[in-house]
């Protein structure tokens, strides 16, 4: 029985374009980029956070970095990374626990991931970055 | 020939649970940093620095760099197990992988300890 389940054909669709994700969809495949996005920045994030605190010198190689525009606006996208991993993790959790896993409560709890990471970027991006 | 299915190793389940373990960590750090970083408001090397002079802060950062290295080892594994087919690329990844997140958390502990 279950080996007849698991080799039963199914229809595929992998043309990426013509596929409109919902919502949670979205905020799914986010989740992912942002998670690969943040590991494969670690060194980087690794050796700021190093020079932030070595010694006086690499303390201002450090604040010459991160007053860099350019480098600010990264930053800044790398905190959306971040709380957007953050926030939809805790709405993972949730589902996990079998909250808010019906339709309508998916849909408002996506809204809700969106609203508040973008909230809290700008809140901590404008404190830390300006 | 008996007809059995073979599903694996069964170290999905632990890893199910570490990943959550570690992602519950790396919140509650994140609150517990902001909020640090809120009330202290480093401006300068000295103040920065103080932060992680701190013995709780120090071990709490510390924790949050093993919880975010082993969450990462879990989740970048996922994605190269579901877009890599060739079993040898897929490998090498991985042992890439394994190891810079090895070196990332000895590079971690002595920016911290040296703090």
């Amino acid at each position: 029985m279950a080996e007849m389940a698991i080799k039963k054909k199914r229809p595929k669709n992998l043309d990426l374009p013509t596929i409109r994700l919902p919502l949670p969809g979205i905020l799914s495949i986010i989740h992912r980029i942002s998670g690969a996005v943040l590991f494969l920045l670690l060194p980087f994030l690794l050796w700021l956070f190093e020079s932030s605190l070595e010694s006086a010198e690499t303390f201002a190689s450090f604040r010459g970095v991160v007053d860099n525009a350019l480098v600010k606006i990264i930053l800044l996208g790398l905190i959306w990374f971040y709380m957007h991993h953050f926030c939809a993790g805790i709405r993972y959790l949730l589902l996990d626990l079998h909250i808010g896993v019906d339709l309508k409560s998916a849909l408002l709890s996506s809204k809700i991931v969106f609203g508040v990471s973008i909230a809290l970027t700008l809140i901590v991006g404008v404190q830390v970055l300006w | 020939m008996v007809n059995r299915i073979l599903v694996g190793a069964h170290y999905g389940l632990k890893d199910w649970v570490i990943q959550r373990a570690t992602a519950i960590v790396m919140a509650v750090y994140t609150v517990i940093f902001l909020v640090v970083v809120g009330a202290v408001g480093p401006d300068s090397l000295a103040t920065w620095r103080g932060v992680f002079a701190n013995g709780f802060m120090k071990f709490a950062t510390f924790l949050f760099f093993v919880s975010l290295f082993y969450h990462a080892w879990i989740g970048v594994r996922d994605i190269w197990m579901d877009y890599i087919k060739p079993d040898g690329l897929r490998l090498l990844l991985m042992i890439a992988t394994a190891m810079v997140l090895v070196g990332y958390a000895g590079w971690a502990i002595q920016i911290l300890w040296r703090t």
